[in-house]
């Protein structure tokens, strides 16, 4: 039987939601219940590449990844739990004039923050990095080999059952249909398979919050964009970081399984729910592996399938409480980079819905934002 | 069954395996596929998947016909890379706008 009354009520079972769910019961908050429309990592997060990038062109954005990156190396220990978590780095790859700009900045701002990023040379990539990376048209890369990756399922999971074991009761398969309020106060959430009365509630659905979000009269500006990737058969061990590039629109990487994963982002991708896979996208990502790694000519794809992200008009997740909605509480629009920033963002928005104070301030990062004036996007969004 | 009996041949994934996740609450072939990659492999679980329907409805009391299968993704069969890729197609000279020049 689900519960009819809870203390905080989580909607959605993605990395962030089960991260909060986590962290709220890790407060001492234990009386939460997570509520998943279809099974845990169905969404966007076990649909996404598993990078961990600490290399942003913003201070905040930079702060927050890092921060991120040390809570994902002692995850596995706290969690108790294996999430493949792997500091294999992310080497950037500039091919413009832009890029060449841009990278000079952001490597001067992230050495400052104390990561440990430097510029490499084409030859100092492939004698250093990827012996097997075609550097032809590379006029530098930025390389930081404390950038990490980890695998979605296993996370969120690792993070389900250690707030499972807290006390948090996880539903799934258990659509919400509304978020119940009164006199501007949050006072339940329906499902399918009844209520649930709460003061406070997590929304936390990724593209699914906007009709979520609707239904408590708040308009969340979050589009989905579907975006699709790709993996091989398994290889032996031959490269480590995570190979991106904003110019020639590419990532991909060798996860531990020996798959390399990998896609990019269609710039003419039409705005929508739609998760299906598409034949150019196949021939499109083929041959820019093809270029770039000519070795993975002879390796064979297994599997593509799409996801959704969940663009905000900056780039940046909406977090933190709702104006107008008292206990409300808002986790989404991570744009395509959630699962990178999930521990720390998650800590950060349970201490929020808890009543204390965040460790760091994510204030900036309200939907007020939106309604206060101009935002300004992160150039490096892949 | 014996615990060693491999039910997905592409990721070696055994009996035991599946009925020890099924017991700590996976309840369908997506959840189970994900954490143990059964499904995931060159055949894509045209041979587990039907198994993997069988141990959960005998686990669960289900009937097989409702337990569904994993969603069907291409390729339908690993096709290699070399094949699908287009000679040109990625052309960094107009990346980088030194295209004139040659």
């Amino acid at each position: 039987m689900m519960k009819s009354r809870a203390e905080c009520v989580i909607i959605g079972g993605g990395v962030v939601g089960t991260a909060i769910a986590y962290y709220l019961a890790k407060g001492g908050m234990t009386d939460c219940v997570l509520v998943e429309a279809d099974y845990l990592s169905s969404g966007a997060t076990g649909r996404c590449g598993g990078g961990i990038r600490q290399q942003w062109s913003t201070e905040a954005n930079t702060r927050l990844a890092i921060e991120s990156v040390r809570e994902f190396s002692s995850l596995e220990d706290e969690l108790g739990a294996d999430i493949e978590f792997l500091q294999g780095g992310y080497l950037i790859l500039a091919y413009t004039d832009e890029d060449v700009a841009q990278f000079e900045k952001n490597v001067a701002l992230q050495q400052g923050l104390g990561l440990d990023v430097s510029i490499l040379t084409p030859d100092e990539i492939t004698e250093r990095v990827v012996p097997q990376l075609n550097t032809d048209g590379v006029r530098m890369a930025t390389y930081c080999p404390s950038d990490a990756s980890a695998n979605p399922f296993l996370t969120t999971t690792a993070y389900a059952n250690a707030a499972r074991r807290l006390g948090v009761e996880i539903e799934l398969f258990t659509p919400v249909t509304r978020v119940l309020t009164e006199h501007g106060k949050v006072t339940g959430v329906e499902t399918s398979k009844g209520t649930i009365s709460t003061p406070l509630v997590v929304n936390v659905a990724g593209s699914h919050s906007v009709p979520i979000a609707a239904t408590a009269g708040v308009n969340l500006p979050i589009t989905p964009y579907r975006r699709q990737i790709l993996v091989t058969e398994p290889l032996e061990r031959f490269f480590h970081p995570m190979i991106i590039s904003f110019s020639l629109g590419i990532y991909f990487r060798q996860v531990r399984h020996g798959s390399v994963i990998g896609g990019f982002g269609d710039p003419d991708e039409p705005a929508g729910f739609n998760q299906t896979s598409s034949l150019e996208f196949l021939t499109t990502m083929s041959s820019k592996l093809a270029f770039l790694m000519p070795r993975l000519r002879s390796v064979k794809i297994v599997r593509q399938w799409g996801g959704m992200y969940d663009l905000t008009p900056d780039a940046q997740p909406i977090l933190g409480e709702t104006d107008g909605v008292e206990g409300f509480f808002q986790a989404s629009g991570f744009s395509g980079h959630g699962f990178m920033i999930a521990p720390k963002v998650a800590m950060l928005v349970a201490q929020v819905v808890a009543g204390q104070k965040p460790d760091l301030d994510i204030s900036r990062l309200n939907a007020r934002r939106f309604a206060e004036g101009p935002v300004t996007t992160d150039r490096s969004v892949v | 069954m014996n615990r060693d009996v491999i039910i997905c041949r592409c990721e070696d994934v055994t009996y035991g395996e599946i009925v020890d996740v099924i017991d700590e609450g996976l309840t369908t072939t997506e959840e189970i596929k994900r954490v143990l990659r059964c499904g995931m492999g060159p055949c894509q679980g045209r041979t587990c998947s039907r198994l993997i329907a069988r141990i959960i409805a005998e686990k669960t009391g289900a009937k097989v016909a409702d337990v569904p299968y994993p969603t069907v993704r291409p390729p339908s069969r690993p096709v290699e890379i070399g094949t699908l890729a287009e000679p040109d197609a990625v052309n960094v000279r107009t990346l980088t706008g030194t295209d004139d020049e040659e």
